[in-house]
């Protein structure tokens, strides 16, 4: 059975309870009641488009501007494109995106190897300030890994008698 | 020009870039004349966000003089020091026009949860941020706002997120005269809701964290009581005591996904990432403040999810209210704060880094170093 059409206003006591100034949003949102007029509002022209855009599925159309830093590429770029096949609500586009985020961070470093920039993770990490700030937490880290790997040997040597 | 470049998690780099360019009729060039490393933008570095893809740049707290303006723009011109708010908003849309510039529907193709916002990952726009030497402003005549003469820039550039963001905070609290606020968090946007609480009326204000230099920091700045929740049992129990087991009447969550204090919230949001970060100021939150309570919450959340204690939410009968900083909106009233002296933002600011160092920046206020409380890196 199809819905029909109906004039609403027509619904006994429809509206008589209104307050405009129960809103509680405000003053966060000042109601105008643009809302009603749906995405029907005055845009500017459209960014021209010279670069791979993922769009939302939730959208009809891209933004009026978007950036255009890191299009997809790549294996990770694969993972983007199916991705945003999915809404934003479905877990099939969020997590795709943490995979296509991790993987991408190998292909910055294959990159990074092909273009002579080989990473110099000390630097990158920043943890010059770890040494200059906290050398007891460096210590203790330090300390922690080499037990670790000390237990680790001494477990494989064992093993293998 | 020379710009900070994410590699991965943990892993950045100042190194030299293609210049920004004027992509849209309405865009401004900007050279970036002070940028700041936000809270949030540790979410990113950490690797929490969605879609953030290796080769951006972050940066969404930053002002400069306008370099080069589109052919539309005409609000601005060039030479202008402007600040430049951290969502990206087109004035036009039906969002726009009711207040709403932090859920702009024209400056973001990639998500509709959230409007753009300067280097904030493709989730938020993917638009490139301004820790570099200069960057690409969108919307050119809405968004950058002529700095005053007279206002220190360390003052500007900390209008651009930290103080919208602990004002709104405040704001969306509905604190009334009287009310006992308690903030969830001391870092420069819990410190500045915790100052701005007094501006609405309150008459306790209370904050927790468990980073001591910051606690003192946040007594001396902002005037309140500050707790280390470390020396607590129990956070929400000692809430309740304090305010003779009624709870508080509105609390503030000003930490987001990367909250400490909660082992079950630290090992699934943290460790596992089964749900976007750690909920756990947000479940103190709702836990704390009294039946018919508002909470607020301005801490970042990515996607998809997180585990909240909606049943509470319902039972309470609570009011919740979030948002990204409405910073357009807000800004002339705290122009006036700052300029009539009520508010001494750069206070907040404890290290100047210059951008050629901005992997040992981050470093540094990621692992809270040498009491780090604000980092800004000048180009």
């Amino acid at each position: 059975m199809k819905n029909q059409p109906f004039d609403y206003k027509e619904i006994p006591g429809w509206g008589m309870d209104a307050d405009p100034e129960n809103e509680p949003t405000y003053p966060m949102k000042n109601y105008t009641g643009d809302d009603h007029k749906r995405i029907n509002y005055e845009r500017s022209p459209q960014q021209p488009i010279n670069v791979e855009l993922l769009k939302s599925t939730e959208r009809p159309a891209p933004s009026v501007v978007f950036g255009d830093t890191a299009p997809p590429s790549g294996l990770s770029g694969i993972i983007r494109r199916y991705a945003f096949k999915h809404s934003e609500d479905r877990y099939r586009h969020w997590i795709p995106l943490i995979l296509a985020d991790r993987i991408n961070v190998y292909e910055g470093i294959i990159e990074d190897t092909v273009t002579g920039k080989l990473p110099n993770l000390f630097k990158e990490k920043g943890w010059s300030q770890e040494w200059k700030f906290d050398k007891l937490g460096v210590a203790k880290k330090a300390a922690t890994v080499g037990f670790i790997a000390a237990l680790a040997i001494t477990y494989f040597r064992e093993k293998r008698k | 020009m020379l710009a900070m470049n994410y590699r991965g998690p943990y892993r950045i780099r100042a190194e030299q870039r293609p210049m920004p360019e004027i992509l849209h009729p309405e865009d401004a060039i900007v050279k970036v004349t002070r940028s700041c490393i936000c809270g949030s933008d540790l979410h990113l570095y950490h690797g929490m966000v969605p879609d953030t893809r290796v080769g951006s740049t972050f940066g969404h707290e930053f002002i400069g003089i306008v370099q080069e303006v589109g052919s539309m723009v005409e609000n601005v011109k060039v030479g202008d020091h402007v600040l430049v708010p951290f969502n990206i908003a087109c004035g036009k849309c039906n969002f726009c026009k009711q207040g709403l510039y932090g859920n702009c529907h024209e400056s973001n193709t990639m998500a509709t949860a959230v409007g753009g916002i300067f280097g904030y990952s493709h989730t938020a726009g993917g638009f490139n941020g301004g820790q570099a030497e200069y960057v690409r402003v969108p919307y050119a005549n809405f968004g950058p706002t002529v700095i005053p003469p007279d206002m220190d820039p360390d003052d500007a550039v900390l209008l651009t997120d930290v103080v919208p963001t602990g004002y709104q905070a405040a704001e969306m609290g509905g604190i009334k005269e009287g009310d006992t606020v308690v903030v969830f968090g001391a870092g420069p946007v819990g410190i500045m809701a915790a100052r701005c609480a007094w501006f609405f009326g309150a008459a306790r204000v209370i904050i927790i964290d468990h980073i001591e230099y910051r606690l003192e920091f946040a007594r001396n700045y902002a005037k309140c009581e500050a707790y280390n929740f470390k020396s607590l049992e129990d956070p929400v129990m000692f809430i309740k005591k304090t305010t003779d087991w009624y709870g508080a009447d509105v609390c503030i969550d000003c930490v987001g996904c990367e909250a400490e204090g909660n082992t079950l919230q630290t090992f699934t949001g943290r460790v596992m990432l089964m749900q976007a970060g750690s909920a756990t100021a947000l479940q103190w939150a709702v836990n704390s403040v009294k039946k018919g309570g508002i909470v607020s919450v301005v801490g970042v959340y990515g996607p998809p999810f997180n585990f909240a204690p909606m049943g509470n939410i319902l039972n309470k009968g609570l009011t919740l209210r979030a948002n990204q900083a409405s910073v357009k909106r807000l800004l002339p009233k705290l122009i006036d704060h700052v300029q009539s002296g009520r508010l001494s933002p750069k206070e907040l600011i404890t290290h100047r880094v210059p951008l050629a160092e901005v992997s040992e920046a981050y470093r540094l206020f990621s692992s809270k170093l040498d009491n780090c409380i604000k980092t800004v890196l000048i180009p």
